[in-house]
């Protein structure tokens, strides 16, 4: 039987999204019993959101004020110390779960499988490697602790309305003080947040100004949307970086995506290929993101977006 | 501090379309552009501008890979990196035996700082840098996009899903740099014939005892699923009637 322990994602009061997707991802595997750990300086409210997630067998809580922030350095060797008996540790692949579980696996002396897909068996698994461009089977050892991060997009997250145990567990291991968590600049914004939104419409390099790129963030709201923005309009600064999509920025899977003024290079592409309906706003018809456009408009955003706006 | 070690992997490069091989046992690679991964390239030039403030001597560039990997060394030398480590092998080694390579090396030199890329963009892995600070039991700084260096300490600032995050870690320590760091120089045609000269010392990866058998096996490579091709429409309206039809607006 398979034992997979989960490390949930979030902010110190509420679980972040990634968490039930991880679920989806874990119960694939057969026969497998899941647990969710909450690392945090106090865990009730996020455990109980744990608690809630379908096929969770049981929380786990290990409350420590060295855990009030995701500190890499500071949550491995605690997960490490609860690692025993477990089969499988998988974590999401967010820039929290990139951070820690390469960590965690290096202490198992385990390699990692980054950015599961698909789960084609209890120990085989799918993973996008060169941007996407190709799918590579991997297969790791049976007979050692499996360590892994889910790739989210790929992953719907399992319903609510579970009611599984809530454990709090000690753990005796000591923690470094060689790192510090100083402050998180967040950019505050009413809109949907982009990595579970199910509308996205995002700008390139094309608006040529932060000013400009009010059209897209105008488009957004006026359709419910969450905002994404291509690695030439976050270098440009038209946007922060957490807007960025694509292989170095946010793999994301809304219903509908839309990309204006973005040419579609490969890197840009990895990232929204399991969207449901993409639409393309570009003026240049031999533009590479046409090839994976579901819907395709050759045309001037500056003309076409203020028409979608007063049309909407 | 002293020494900066910095990680140079050789990759295809990143305008190449990759193809996967017709029989599912690999990647296209014969012919194939192979140039540093261009996070390393960034995590090169922050090496070298610290040098250059003067709060380091020397920046040691190291690949783990084949002979070739030469190149991607002597390019790392013409950025203007003192000397080169090649830890060489010809089999395709994983994540954890390339963290204990690199362990090895800082063992060695006993860096302040070692900066690697955050992910080298043919496995797309993301690990290799989180291994070794765990196995050299130092902090990590993942997807970095600014370091501040304070004798003793750095602060730095990270590129993370919700925005910047900022934390101070002791050094010596591992940093993964984002590609929002810096732009990395040109290399000029002197210094070229220039990084001929400097050193660049080979060492076989079964000399410092690392076995090479991967743990993790590749069993298959298949393209990605393709998307339909879909449909053009004429302007806005015949967009919104498309969207309409599709029930997304
Ligand atoms: C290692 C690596 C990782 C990367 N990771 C990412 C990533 O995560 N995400 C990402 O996005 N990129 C990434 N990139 C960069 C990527 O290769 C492209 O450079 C980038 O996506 C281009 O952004 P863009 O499409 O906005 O700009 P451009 O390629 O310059 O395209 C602008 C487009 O706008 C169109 N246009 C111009 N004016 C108008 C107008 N008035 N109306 C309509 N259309 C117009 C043009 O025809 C053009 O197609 C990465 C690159 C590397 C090397
Ligand atoms: N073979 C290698 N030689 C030198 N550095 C490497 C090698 N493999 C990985 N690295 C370093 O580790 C970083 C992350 O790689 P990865 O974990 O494979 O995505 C890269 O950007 C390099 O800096």
């Amino acid at each position: 039987m398979s034992k997979v322990l989960l490390i949930a994602e979030h902010d110190g009061s509420t679980l972040n999204a990634s968490t039930a997707k991880v679920v989806a991802c874990a119960r694939q595997i057969d026969g497998a019993e899941i647990d969710v750990v909450v690392l945090a300086e106090s865990a009730a409210s996020v455990a109980a959101e744990a608690a809630a997630l379908e096929s969770v067998k049981r929380v786990l809580t290990v409350e420590n004020a060295a855990n009030k922030t995701a500190i890499a350095a500071v949550l491995a060797p605690q997960i490490v110390a609860l690692a025993d008996g477990y089969s499988h540790i998988f974590g999401p692949s967010t820039t929290f779960g990139k951070d820690l579980m390469p960590r965690v696996a290096a202490l198992l002396g385990v390699n990692q499988i980054s950015d599961v897909m698909s789960v084609e068996g209890t120990h085989v698994f799918k993973r996008p490697i060169y941007a996407g461009n190709a799918v590579v089977t991997v297969e790791a050892p049976a007979d050692s602790i499996l360590v892994a991060t889910v790739r989210t997009a790929s992953y719907q997250a399992v319903d609510g309305g579970n009611s599984a145990v809530v454990e709090s567990v000690d753990v005796n291991v000591e923690l470094p003080t060689h790192t510090r968590f100083i402050e998180l600049q967040a950019g505050s914004s009413d809109r949907p947040d982009l990595q579970t939104a199910a509308k996205v419409v995002s700008g390139g390099r094309a608006l040529a100004s932060a000013e400009n790129f009010d059209l897209i963030l105008t488009l957004a709201d006026k359709l419910g949307a969450a905002v994404g923005a291509s690695r030439a309009a976050v270098d440009a600064g038209y946007v922060p970086n957490e807007m960025q999509v694509g292989q170095t920025g946010k793999i994301i899977a809304p219903d509908l995506y839309i990309a204006i003024g973005i040419s579609g290079a490969i890197q840009h592409v990895t990232g929204i290929k399991d969207a449901g309906t993409i639409v393309a706003i570009n003026k240049d018809e031999e533009a590479p993101i046409f090839e994976v456009a579901d819907i395709g408009l050759v045309a001037d955003l500056f003309k076409v977006v203020p028409e979608l706006i007063d049309a909407l | 501090m002293d020494k900066i070690l910095v990680g140079l992997k050789r990759v295809v490069d990143y305008n190449v379309r990759v193809r996967v091989k017709t029989d599912g046992s690999g990647v296209e690679t014969d012919g194939v552009k192979m140039s540093i991964n261009p996070f390393d390239e960034i995590a090169l030039e922050e090496a070298l501008r610290i040098k250059e403030r003067g709060a380091a001597t020397e920046v040691i560039v190291v690949s783990i890979g084949s002979a070739e990997s030469q190149q991607q060394l002597r390019t790392g030398l013409a950025m203007g990196a003192d000397r080169a480590i090649l830890i060489q092998t010809d089999d395709s080694i994983d994540a954890l035996s390339r963290a204990r390579a690199l362990l090895e090396i800082a063992n060695r030199e006993d860096p302040g700082l070692i900066i690697l890329g955050k992910q080298a963009i043919d496995d797309d892995n993301n690990q290799t840098g989180q291994m070794l600070a765990a196995l050299w039991g130092r902090p990590q700084a993942t997807s970095a996009s600014k370091v501040e260096l304070d004798g003793t300490h750095a602060r730095v600032t990270r590129e993370v899903d919700i925005g910047l995050e900022i934390i101070d870690v002791d050094l010596p320590a591992v940093l993964t740099v984002d590609l929002r760091m810096n732009e990395p120089r040109y290399v000029k045609l002197p210094d070229i014939m220039k990084a001929k000269k400097k050193p660049l010392e080979e060492v076989p990866l079964a000399d410092i005892g690392i076995d090479p058998s991967p743990s993790l096996k590749e069993t298959l490579f298949e393209p990605p699923a393709e998307r339909q091709k879909g449909v053009m429409v004429d302007d806005a309206q015949g967009l919104l009637a498309a969207l309409k039809d599709k029930g997304l607006v």
